[in-house]
């Protein structure tokens, strides 16, 4: 492992310790209100301020970090979960099942996602509880996040089924279900993997860019998408840079992803 | 052999807009709400003026037949009336298409032009921190969400064709610099400059030839990209385009709006990939 790696494995580890010790280090929550301080700057009380209706600025980076980072690994797993069966069980099977699946994720491909998900969000009635904005948000990047992950796994379960041990094992009766879950899929674990990791630093982004328009997370919850709309009401950058953490914070942390995935992508590829 | 493939390109989209349409026409079906309809509540209408009513909403209950229906009405241009605006829907997208065209083609080649120039400038000159320079920022614009670099283009006064490039060239640049790279480790091409032939003359008798069909590829996907990229463009650049009319139906729960919105943007995804894709196939033909 490269000091590089080593590095941002330590800041990933870091920036998830001190989001889940959230409790302790901010007693005082993420939704509590300082009227007194609404919209203050840096002080000894809030070390990052406070947002317009007083709320602990410090205290809801944190709680907005845990609940980015504690969300995108979920939205990953139902995505990759998802491509593995449609992927795998394609490749596996072969023939026209192969052809029919990829001719499906074609489809889901060429659709603007961005927009779809808008649009599928939009359905959603105005009046939803901020914690159920929260797992619909994420759900729907693991619902609209499988398709590249599924046509890489889709090439490698159809390598996998045409290789010797498999053949061998069809020869000694191995049939149907037992093929799959006992021979194909472990040997498909290093690109599930990849496709895994790979994808947590992508629904990060697409949540912060849904949260930026005001289409992800509900308040009074906070997300970093959540924290960064903030900046939208800026005049200039060095007006309040405190108000620039969240980005800064979320930057460090997908660039850690990036670089501790680095040969993941290549076994992705 | 072009033919066919065009055929199939054209048979893929027709099948692909109907099914992208329909997947989104279920929602719109499906969302809350749908079956109530406000003319209904004035008091002036008789009660045979209300059954009307609820007998033309009744025959839209099924999603294929309201699908179906949309699709007759859409094939005499009636794209239906925005809930939001209270416009019809063709109105606003005949308004709004210059400009998200105008800006997107504007930041696509923007980006297209700096993917290049970078890409081969690195490839060329084989100078270690040049490269991990070029690499470090693209690796840093990958990081940066696309509404944050919308923002602090409005912060700087930069043009919303900007930070599209700046949304798209990291994605692209990646691609291009490997591609280059591999290309310009073949063996043919290490000899063309062993023997001392001019770097122009290999770079588009022997470079482009073989990486021309992927990054065709490669720009037929950032059209999609650049689309993408223009909804929190065109919402926080302050820019009247199909972005920001998208992004304003999502807010209002306009689904008719977005339904025609995601079609019409899947149509062009569709028509870019489908171009790229016969253009490099006739590329590949013509080298064969």
């Amino acid at each position: 492992m490269s000091l590089w790696r080593k590095l941002a494995c330590g800041v990933l580890l870091l920036v998830l310790a001190v989001s889940l010790a959230a409790s302790w280090i901010a007693p005082g929550g993420y939704a509590r209100q300082d009227r007194d301080a609404a919209g203050a700057p840096p002080s000894r009380q809030h070390w990052l301020g406070t947002d317009e209706i007083g709320r602990d600025r410090f205290a809801r980076v944190l709680y907005g970090t845990r609940i980015s980072l504690l969300l995108a690994p979920a939205a990953a797993l139902v995505s990759t979960a998802f491509a593995a069966l449609v992927g795998g069980l394609a490749g596996y099977l072969g023939g026209v099942w192969a052809r029919g699946a990829m001719a499906v994720t074609d489809l889901f491909l060429s659709l603007p996602w961005l927009f779809l998900l808008i649009t599928v969000r939009a359905m959603l009635p105005l009046n939803v509880s901020p914690t159920f904005s929260v797992l619909v948000t994420f759900l729907l990047l693991g619902l609209w996040g499988w398709t590249a992950a599924a046509r890489v796994l889709c090439a490698s379960a159809s390598s996998i089924r045409n290789s010797d041990f498999v053949r061998q094992a069809r020869a000694s009766g191995v049939r149907g279900s037992r093929l799959f879950w006992i021979h194909v899929l472990p040997n498909l674990k290093p690109v599930l993997h990849a496709q895994f990791w790979i994808s947590i630093p992508a629904f990060i982004l697409s949540e912060a860019n849904l949260g930026i328009l005001g289409l992800g997370v509900s308040e009074p919850l906070p997300s970093w998408g959540s924290l960064l709309k903030e900046l939208e009401g800026l005049v200039s950058v060095g007006e309040e840079p405190w108000k620039f953490v969240p980005l800064l914070l979320l930057v460090l942390v997908v660039t850690s992803f990036q670089l501790v995935l680095s040969n993941r992508n290549e076994v992705a590829a | 052999m072009l033919g066919r493939k065009i055929a199939q390109l054209g048979l893929t989209l027709v099948a692909t807009a109907l099914l992208g349409g329909f997947l989104s026409a279920t929602p719109v079906r499906l969302a809350p709400g749908f079956d109530a309809d406000e003319t209904a509540l004035d008091p002036h209408l008789s009660s045979q003026s209300i059954q009307a009513l609820r007998r033309d909403r009744a025959e839209q209950h099924n999603v294929l037949t309201f699908y179906i229906g949309s699709l007759r009405l859409a094939l005499h241009g009636d794209l239906g009336t925005s809930i939001s605006l209270k416009q019809p829907v063709g109105t606003l997208l005949h308004d709004r298409i210059p400009l998200t065209f105008r800006v997107v083609s504007l930041g696509l080649l923007m980006s297209w032009v700096c993917v290049l120039v970078l890409a081969l400038s690195t490839v060329r000159v084989r100078t270690p921190a040049y490269d991990l320079l070029a690499t470090v920022i693209a690796g840093l614009l990958l990081c940066v969400p696309a509404a944050v670099l919308a923002l602090l283009s409005v912060l700087w006064n930069l043009p919303g064709a900007l930070a599209i490039a700046l949304i798209i060239f990291p994605r692209d640049y990646r691609y291009t610099r490997n591609l280059l790279d591999k290309a310009y480790s073949l063996p043919h091409i290490i000899t063309a400059r062993a023997k001392g032939i001019s770097q122009t003359r290999i770079l588009f008798w022997h470079v482009v030839p073989v990486v021309g069909p992927q990054l065709l590829a490669l720009a037929g996907v950032s059209v999609s990209l650049a689309l993408g990229a223009a909804i929190p463009v065109e919402a926080l650049c302050g820019l009247a385009g199909i972005g920001q009319l998208a992004w304003q139906a999502a807010l209002a729960r306009d689904l008719p709006l977005l339904v025609n919105i995601t079609v019409l943007v899947t149509l062009v995804t569709l028509l870019a990939n489908s171009s790229a894709d016969v253009i490099g196939h006739a590329w590949r033909g013509r080298q064969a």
